[in-house]
């Protein structure tokens, strides 16, 4: 009898809460730690780009609309899905990166805790970052975070999944919208994870992720004119500068993050509020006060 | 119908009374009830046991008076077990938890809930007589939501005291009232879990039943034995956990009366304590309210849970130009109120939590009478067997008069007068309670104004009864002191060092 | 005349814990007959033609072919030029037969050619007129020019009933509906009605509610009845039976008949009758066993 040959997955992007091909039809390879082919990954341009912002900027109305307490439940229930799918993630990390089932566990076992930590901020970052102000003259005066709108997320290359949920997370959690580029050197996992975000009852638009170059796609993102917010994390200081320069097209809040790096990214010190607090706007109400 | 033909005759018309009748009217739609264990035992050290003393008592559906169980009764002694499971609990796991991994075991329990609340909201209108479309509706979405937000605190208390750091107190003895059984347990277990303390529970005496399912959840749920002990009984088990030398904390809800006896007996103990007590709140409408959401506010306000609500707006204020268009429209709209059988999903008033209470309503109502205030009561069928109260409110109503003053825990409703905003300030704080408020007016400068100078703990404008864990609830003066809900709730569970 | 703001975020919970009455066997079945019996068929569309009106009017007559416990409905609603296809096709039903007209659905035409448009609707057998409000006028403050309008129209309809049709969607805030829903009854509709149906939004619980609500108020005040429509937009059994709840708790058993409460719609009538099936078969039911005229 001969052995049953495997199905392997087409990954495609995610855009919109569906799994569109990349427009350009171009793709990557990407191989085993071994060397040994895994699949071709879509390579996103800046059409993909394109629509994906559109898809996030459709998706903000209602999803910033929604309930902190509902965020926190969608945001709850993608760990809940992630963890039901938590050896598919080792499994899957361990072909791409050859790192050890220890390792790949903990990334995984981490990006679960995590989900679930910036789930209980859902209701919470916003009384950690109002006031009350007590103004001299007779109003009543209050401060309180609103979400910021699209935000274009650059993920490390290093840890695929945990990277790019400790980014994703505090972004999404205040009701932002996002387009993800995903780690370049495994665009595999951040597509597998677009599976989890699918079934976790995210509206379509919250979260879209594009594969690819980042030379080809952070370019695109950073001048998007429909873009409030560039959030990097990596080290490599010409795409910072171009970032930030870029962003200066329509103003963008930029959010660089050289560190966590390597096996920081597992510990607590990249969690934090203050990653929900930068992709925030402070509005502050006068109303008088008077019979 | 005929072409043309004239309008069928409106007597009603004359006399201006809108006509609530049966032409269509609302089959009954009743929930089945829940198949009930005969006994239910203590829950302690994460296992069920009967008392010590063997002692049990029946609790009722007061509904139909029928007996639904046969529940432990739990004195000193068994108090005492609760306590040192607790403790041990306390020292040798809770304590010393990853607070990630206590968050989770609270996720835990918030889910399972979720996916029992039809059961649960059964069993609680069962118990305690409330309205099914109330508990399926206010009480269970609430449970479960006050779950979900304290679990979330557990492992970010570093960020609510800015400077300090939390630190759990040991274990809290915690004593609830019969108005929302498994709220009330809720609001207590779910902080005291986040902040690392572990927990005495006790139910009312007439509404035991919902707390004990909750045991079973967390005993599903894997909870380290020990860390949530729940005792059923009477007040002698209350007032065991409140003078047990190894309680560290007290968090109580109920009447005024009890909270102060509590707090003389805890005196000179290092004991913390937390009192969630009476009310008598004031709900406030300006001539220009919206009144229509207004009488709904009035009706929500007092006729909510049977009126057995503490921050119920049980003395309505209204400003002199409106009196007479708000009290046709409030009697047109209590006529609409179905009182019957809990279980109907279309109930919107259900049965008199126990004999004693009903005997308590029925006094006060009968002094409001006698000392000349005019009752306005509906004229609905009541079920023969169980504890009823027709909804009811007075007008002509002084503030010297006892129903004015005192809390009457049931639908009735107190209708007071008045002028000027600062007549209606001067009025709502003329009480001994500061519960709670209600603010109507479409003018926003005067609800700022008019809710800073409310001494109550809660004010609502433009609406009434609105709960959210992510709202502190709590009282000033004879209300009680500490708050539940929102990060203002952790303080009372911990010790900032 | 007293008068009131609406909150808008209590208005909704109202309507929206009204809308969760439990309806069920008995109690669905007289609904959904009492439904039936307020529905006012209707067709508004530029390629209305005689067949399709004739059709309509056939559905009308007998809702469920083979059940005579089945009621007709109200009256069909047509354009002016369908009236005597209608007249001829409803010969000797006690249904009536209302035309929209001034100039429906925009409203936007010289006060002549609607008063004009009404007398000939009539003239041509028109029981009830269904008008448009001037929502341009409303909202940039002429409230008499609309007031005026209404009475002239009241005026011409003669002994035809008047339904003053608001286009909520397009007055936007609750106080507004309200305020142009106490205008048209002080100047003399017989209805109220939410829509014209052509645009996106038209009928909602919060909107009809703020209308029933006024009407209340109205007879607080004056003892006249004046009867609601809310129009567009109710296709389910579901949410008809919200309305009837509605109806029933906000203004009582008065109103609860034809005479003053009506819905405007098309295919509710459809789901009316496989909704009323089910009751009756104990089955779930298709449409393809219901005939679409």
């Amino acid at each position: 009898m001969t052995e049953r040959l495997a199905i392997l997955k087409t990954y495609k992007l995610y855009i919109g809460g569906k799994f569109p091909r990349t427009e350009s039809n171009r793709y990557y390879q990407v191989t085993s730690a071994k060397g040994k082919l895994l699949a071709n990954a879509s390579r996103g341009s800046r059409k993909d780009i394109r629509d994906a912002v559109v898809a996030a900027r459709k998706a903000f109305s209602d999803w910033s609309g929604r309930s902190a307490f509902n965020r926190g439940q969608i945001l709850y229930r993608a760990a809940e899905m992630l963890e039901s799918h938590a050896q598919t993630f080792i499994d899957e990390i361990m072909a791409i990166t050859g790192k050890t089932k220890k390792q790949a566990g903990d990334e995984v076992t981490a990006s679960i805790d995590r989900l679930v930590w910036y789930a209980g901020w859902a209701d919470k970052y916003m009384q950690l970052f109002s006031t009350v102000n007590p103004v001299a003259t007779k109003y009543w005066n209050f401060t309180y975070p609103e979400p910021t709108g699209v935000v274009g997320i650059i993920c490390p290359d290093e840890m695929p999944l945990l990277g790019m949920v400790s980014k994703v997370a505090p972004a999404v959690v205040s009701g932002n919208t996002c387009v993800v580029i995903a780690s370049e050197t495994n665009p595999l996992t951040p597509i597998t994870f677009s599976e989890v975000i699918a079934t976790s009852d995210f509206p379509g638009g919250v979260i879209n992720i594009i594969t690819g170059f980042k030379s080809e796609l952070c370019g695109p993102l950073a001048t998007h004119m429909d873009v409030n917010a560039i959030d990097y994390s990596g080290q490599d200081e010409k795409t910072i500068s171009s970032l930030q320069e870029a962003a200066a097209t329509n103003v963008k809040r930029v959010v660089i993050r050289r560190t966590p790096h390597g096996n920081d990214w597992l510990g607590d010190t990249s969690q934090s509020p203050y990653w929900i607090e930068p992709l925030v706007e402070m509005k502050t109400a006068w109303h008088p006060v008077g019979s | 119908m005929k072409k043309n033909s004239e309008a069928p005759h409106l007597e009603i018309v004359e006399s201006r009374r809108l006509l609530f009748g049966d032409l269509w009217d609302y089959a009954p739609s009743p929930e089945k009830p829940v198949n009930l264990k005969k006994h239910y035992d203590l829950f302690i050290d994460g296992k069920f046991v009967p008392a010590k003393s063997g002692k049990t008592f029946s609790t009722i559906n007061p509904a139909t008076e029928e007996s639904l169980a046969e529940v432990a009764l739990a004195d000193e002694a068994d108090v005492d077990r609760a306590v040192k499971a607790a403790r041990k609990a306390y020292q040798n796991v809770w304590s010393k938890m990853k607070p990630a991994e206590r968050a989770k075991y609270i996720y835990r329990i918030a889910r399972m809930i979720q996916e029992k609340a039809r059961e649960l909201c059964i069993i609680e209108t069962m118990n305690g007589g409330k309205p099914i479309r109330e508990s399926r509706d206010i009480d269970l979405p609430l449970v479960a939501a006050h779950f979900f937000f304290y679990a979330g605190w557990a492992d970010k208390l570093d960020y609510a005291f800015a400077g300090r750091k939390a630190r759990s107190i040991g274990v809290a003895g915690q004593i609830i009232p019969w108005n929302f059984p498994l709220l009330m347990a809720a609001w207590k277990i779910a902080p005291a879990l986040a902040t690392g303390n572990a927990v005495v529970l006790k139910p009312a005496e007439t509404t035991p039943l919902t707390a004990l399912h909750l045991a079973e959840i967390i005993q599903e749920a894997d909870l380290p034995p020990g860390v949530v002990n729940i005792v059923t009984g009477d007040g002698g088990a209350g007032a065991a956990i409140v003078n047990h030398k190894d309680v560290d904390k007290i968090a109580f809800t109920g009447s005024t009366e009890v909270g102060k006896m509590i707090q003389k007996a805890i005196a000179g103990t290092k004991k913390k304590l937390t009192l969630e007590l009476g009310g008598k709140a004031a709900n406030i409408i300006f001539e220009d309210a919206p009144i229509d959401q207004a009488v709904e506010g009035i009706i929500n306000g007092i006729y909510f849970n049977q009126g057995h609500v503490c921050c119920a707006g049980s003395r309505l204020l209204v400003q002199e130009g409106i009196v007479d268009v708000v009290t046709r429209k409030l009697w047109d709209r209590l006529r609409t109120l179905r009182v019957g059988n809990p279980l109907d999903k279309n109930t919107d008033i259900g049965a008199i939590n126990s004999k004693m209470q009903l005997e308590k309503i029925c006094s006060l109502v009968e002094s409001g009478v006698d000392e000349g205030a005019r009752m306005h009561q509906i004229t609905c069928d009541l079920p023969e067997r169980g504890f009823w109260f027709r909804p009811t409110f007075f007008t002509e109503v002084a503030q010297s008069h006892r129903i004015a003053q005192e809390e009457i825990f049931g639908p009735v409703l107190s209708m007071l007068t008045f002028r000027t905003p600062e007549e209606a300030i001067e009025r709502a704080n003329n009480t001994p309670y500061g519960l709670s408020a209600g603010v109507w007016t479409d003018k926003g400068s005067k609800i700022f104004k008019i809710a800073s100078k409310l001494r109550a703990g809660v004010v609502w404008a433009n609406t009434y009864n609105q709960f959210d864990p992510a709202s502190p609830f709590g009282g000033y003066k004879e209300s009680g002191f500490g708050r539940e809900g929102g990060l203002h709730g952790l303080m009372p569970y911990v010790e900032l060092i | 005349m007293f008068q009131t703001t609406i909150d808008h975020v209590g208005v909704e919970e109202r309507a929206a814990k009204l809308g969760q009455r439990s309806i069920k066997a008995a109690t669905k079945v007289q609904g959904i007959k009492l439904a039936l019996s307020m529905i006012d068929l209707t067709t508004l569309e530029g390629k209305d033609s005689a067949g399709k009106v004739r059709a309509m009017c056939q559905k009308a007559k007998h809702p469920l072919p083979g059940n005579s416990e089945v009621p007709h409905v109200a009256a069909v609603c047509v354009y002016p030029n369908m009236i005597t296809v209608a007249k001829q096709a409803l010969a000797g039903t006690d249904i009536n037969i209302a035309a929209v007209a001034t100039g429906f659905p925009s409203g936007q035409y010289p006060l002549d050619i609607k008063l004009n448009d009404v007398r000939s609707a009539v003239n041509l057998g028109a029981d009830e007129i269904d008008m448009v409000i001037d929502r341009g006028a409303f909202l940039s403050g002429h409230l008499s020019k609309v007031a005026d309008e209404i009475a002239l129209v009241k005026e011409a309809c003669g002994a035809a009933h008047l339904k003053v049709i608001l286009e909520t969607a397009e007055l936007e805030t609750y106080d507004n509906i309200r305020k142009a829903s106490w205008l048209s009854m002080e100047a003399g509709a017989d209805f109220i009605k939410t829509s014209t149906g052509k645009l996106s939004q038209a009928a909602t619980l919060p909107i009809t509610l703020v209308m029933l609500e006024a009407i209340r108020d109205y007879w607080y005040e004056t003892g006249k009845v004046i009867g609601m429509k809310p129009a567009g937009g109710i296709r389910t059994s579901k949410d008809a039976m919200k309305y009837l709840v509605l109806v029933k708790e906000t203004l009582g058993d008065v109103w609860l008949t034809p005479h003053y409460f009506r819905f405007g719609a098309s295919t509710l009538t459809n789901d009316l009758l496989m909704q009323l099936t089910k009751e009756m078969t104990g089955m779930y039911q298709s449409v393809d066993y219901f005939t679409v005229d």
